[in-house]
């Protein structure tokens, strides 16, 4: 359809345009706020392919707290004046990524992506539609029973505490590891009293913790 | 809805330009931003193809999101770490540039 | 012409759009329709947070007067009612101020980022019954999403003004929001699971009994989160003027000032009509199908009219104790209520998975007798441990005691008062 095709296209251009502006500009906090962007492209793209949940969850966790840390992280370190220079491997780096670029390219356009014959997938499409809009039940039964399934059957919901339940469970504990992980990392440690007069030259020679500790009291 | 291999083209150029901030930028922060857009990447493929393959089979779209949450949430909770890690980084070393960090090279 | 938007249409449920696509599209061809359908929805929007802005700037303004004691605005019009539009004649006049040292594009893009969240929010509010913009299923979890990118937003402007305060306002602002949101989000599990459905029409038809009876604990976090998010005053650390100036946006002025005003006044009121959708009762009332509109502005205002007089009574906490109140109090109260909702919800409802008006009423006993413990219990927690100031001194600090003083006051000549 016409406004779908649009929709992506614009999309495409806000999406790749900010990608490579935050691999492209020096100044670190643009580039976060280009990463912004692109997850709230992504976040259309999901609304395109019918994952409405998807959708919302892409805004508010990449857009509304991994981007926050991300600037967090980029005032906290301060390298801005710095900016973000290129490293010395440039060159063997856009080689890489045009190979790689050119091998997946190939892949998606020589392989054969029909799945469904084309009458039954309109029917899909309907049906899909039909899961996240309050359409009546005769529209539905016009649509055929093709896709019935995919609208009556298991939720989103129903597969994470169903058959999912075990790899759920990992990563709400993972998580939880994170989270301990993250504040052990970052919590400034009680540092010895005579440590303190030697902190600032044995930090720079070590990466010893203690130490390191006490400077950045 | 858009042919399947639009989608998979477009996945595969933010996938590429990730690849390309990892490998060619210097920022620590830089890079896990990188990292980011190579995990979008993958999300939208993921999802483009459950979207694609619904009634295929068994399969449904939901198949694909729920890959597509876990991989949502490892996200998170790798920038958190890494990003204290970082912070950890810069105080020990007041730097933040991976080519700087060289103290496990030798 | 003759375009009909079909139910394979991703913007079918916006029932709005949907409505004036079909009228306009009898006369103008397709192509047009979408814009002009498009343009009818936008135009509400804008003009619902100016106008919530413009309402709540007076209303403000009017009862802050009350309750100091004062007049407040009372020159233009009857009460002063056409206040904000001389202050808005007045911010477009002024000059447009950027800093020379800020960065130009990040600091013109942040008015834009403020307004932008406050009209999304409004899209999925339902102001009476099928009067939503959109009525979307993961309505409360797009509200989230979409008030969270506001932290980018203040990220942006104190980054951008170059200005120690606005940088220091910004980096309070993001704590508190960050702190904020994850009670926010887990008090409204609750919500959710009793009314089985995210979307916020659903929410507002599963209140046979409101939920702010049958969901205290969570009503009073969630008003709290959103007051922090919103910067009120009794949690406004980010904006503190006698600590900050005005924090985020000191570098501010004129129409972009004007902007960020609207965004936060509009805020107020878009938050005031999402606490009414998901506690009040939304447009419930007598008469519902014909007064619905009415029940939810008179509940709007009310809830508008708590959040000042919140901030005239309570004074500015200081930054730890606002994220000791949000980590130590609100966060174990949200997932004390969420747990015990969950485990009301197992055990009471009939084969079906649905809960009687008699059920929710067992289930506000419970959790009022839930909230006293709770308020008891986590209350000790933030509670300042006031010190004896002479035995606890460390060692080697000798006290100053300093000679009693008279009061200033009566030093003052004769004739002038304080």
């Amino acid at each position: 359809m016409l406004f779908q095709d649009v929709v992506f296209w614009l999309l495409t251009v806000v999406a790749v345009g900010s990608a490579l502006g935050v691999v492209l500009i020096r100044d670190l906090f643009r580039a976060a706020l280009l990463l912004v962007a692109v997850f709230v492209a992504v976040g259309g793209y999901f609304v395109l392919l019918n994952a409405e949940f998807l959708a919302v969850v892409q805004v508010l966790i990449y857009a509304g707290a991994i981007s926050v840390l991300i600037i967090f992280a980029v005032m906290l370190t301060r390298d801005v004046q710095q900016g973000n220079p290129p490293n010395r491997l440039q060159i063997p780096a856009v080689a890489l990524a045009a190979l790689l670029l050119a091998a997946l390219v190939t892949v998606a356009v020589d392989t054969q992506w029909s799945f469904l014959p084309e009458g039954e997938r309109q029917s899909v499409e309907l049906v899909q539609t039909a899961a996240v809009s309050d359409i009546s039940p005769e529209t539905l039964e016009q649509a055929g029973a093709a896709g019935e399934s995919a609208a009556q059957g298991v939720g989103l919901a129903d597969l994470l505490i169903g058959r999912f339940v075990l790899p759920f469970e990992a990563v709400s504990v993972l998580l939880l590891a994170a989270l301990i992980g993250a504040l052990a990392l970052v919590r400034p440690r009680p540092a010895p009293q005579d440590a303190r007069a030697s902190g600032a030259e044995s930090a720079s020679e070590s990466a010893g913790a203690g130490a390191a500790g006490s400077e950045a009291d | 809805m858009v042919d399947l291999v639009w989608f998979q083209l477009l996945s595969a150029a933010l996938f590429v330009i990730g690849l390309y901030g990892v490998l060619a930028r210097r920022s620590a922060v830089l890079i896990l931003m990188s990292i980011e857009l190579m995990l979008n990447a993958v999300n939208i493929n993921l999802i483009a193809a459950a979207a694609h393959m619904e009634g295929f089979g068994s399969f449904s779209r939901f198949d694909g999101q729920l890959i597509a949450i876990f991989i949502i949430t490892v996200a998170a909770a790798e920038v958190g770490l890494a990003l204290a890690i970082v912070l950890r980084m810069y105080r020990n070393r007041s730097t933040v540039n991976v080519d700087e960090i060289d103290l496990m090279k030798w | 012409m003759n375009c009909v938007l079909g139910p394979d249409n991703i913007l079918y449920d916006t029932v709005l759009f949907r409505e004036v696509y079909n009228f306009v599209g009898q006369v103008l061809p397709c192509w047009l329709s979408w814009f002009v359908a498009g343009f009818v929805i936008i135009f509400l929007l804008v003009n619902a947070v100016l106008l919530g802005a413009a309402a709540f700037s007076w209303m403000e303004r009017r009862l802050i007067g009350k309750f100091q004691n004062r007049l407040g605005p009372n020159r233009w019009g009857p009460f002063g009612l056409f206040q904000p539009i001389a202050d808005m004649v007045k911010l477009l006049f002024k000059e447009d101020l950027t800093p020379g040292t800020a960065d130009k594009l990040v600091f013109l893009a942040v008015p834009v980022a403020m307004v932008a969240p406050v009209m999304l929010m409004l899209a999925v509010v339902p102001f009476a019954k099928d009067t939503a913009l959109a009525n979307l299923n993961v309505g409360v979890l797009y509200i989230l999403a979409v008030t969270s990118v506001t932290s980018i937003a203040i990220f942006m402007a104190g980054w951008s003004s170059n200005n120690r305060f606005a940088l220091f306002g910004a980096a309070r602002g993001v704590a508190v929001l960050i702190s904020y949101e994850v009670p926010v989000v887990v008090s409204l599990l609750g919500v959710v699971m009793l009314a089985g459905s995210m979307s916020l029409a659903d929410v507002v038809s599963a209140q046979t009994l409101p939920f702010i009876i049958v969901q205290p604990m969570a009503f009073f976090v969630f008003v709290a989160g959103t007051a922090a998010e919103l910067n009120r005053t009794p949690f406004d650390m980010a904006e503190a003027e006698s600590e900050l100036i005005a924090g985020y946006h000191t570098e501010y002025s004129g129409i972009k000032f004007a902007m960020i005003q609207a965004a936060e006044f509009g805020g107020v009121m878009a938050a005031s009509g999402v606490i009414v959708t998901l506690f009040l009762g939304g447009w419930e009332g007598p008469a519902a199908h014909w007064l619905g509109w009415l029940w939810f502005l008179l509940k709007t205002m009310a809830v508008a009219v708590g959040f000042i007089w919140v901030r005239a009574t309570f004074p500015r906490l200081r930054i730890d104790q606002l994220l000791a109140l949000a980590w130590k109090f609100l966060l174990p109260v949200s997932l004390i209520n969420l747990l015990a909702t969950a485990l009301e919800i197992y055990f009471l409802r009939d084969a079906s998975g649905v809960l009687t008006r008699g059920d929710l009423g067992i289930m506000t006993g419970i959790n009022l007798a839930l909230m006293a413990g709770c308020v008891f219990l986590f209350g000790s927690l933030v509670r300042e441990k006031v010190r004896p100031v002479a035995p606890g001194l460390p060692p080697g600090v000798t006290p100053v005691i300093l000679p009693a003083r008279e009061s200033p006051a009566r030093d003052l000549p004769a004739g002038e008062t304080d």
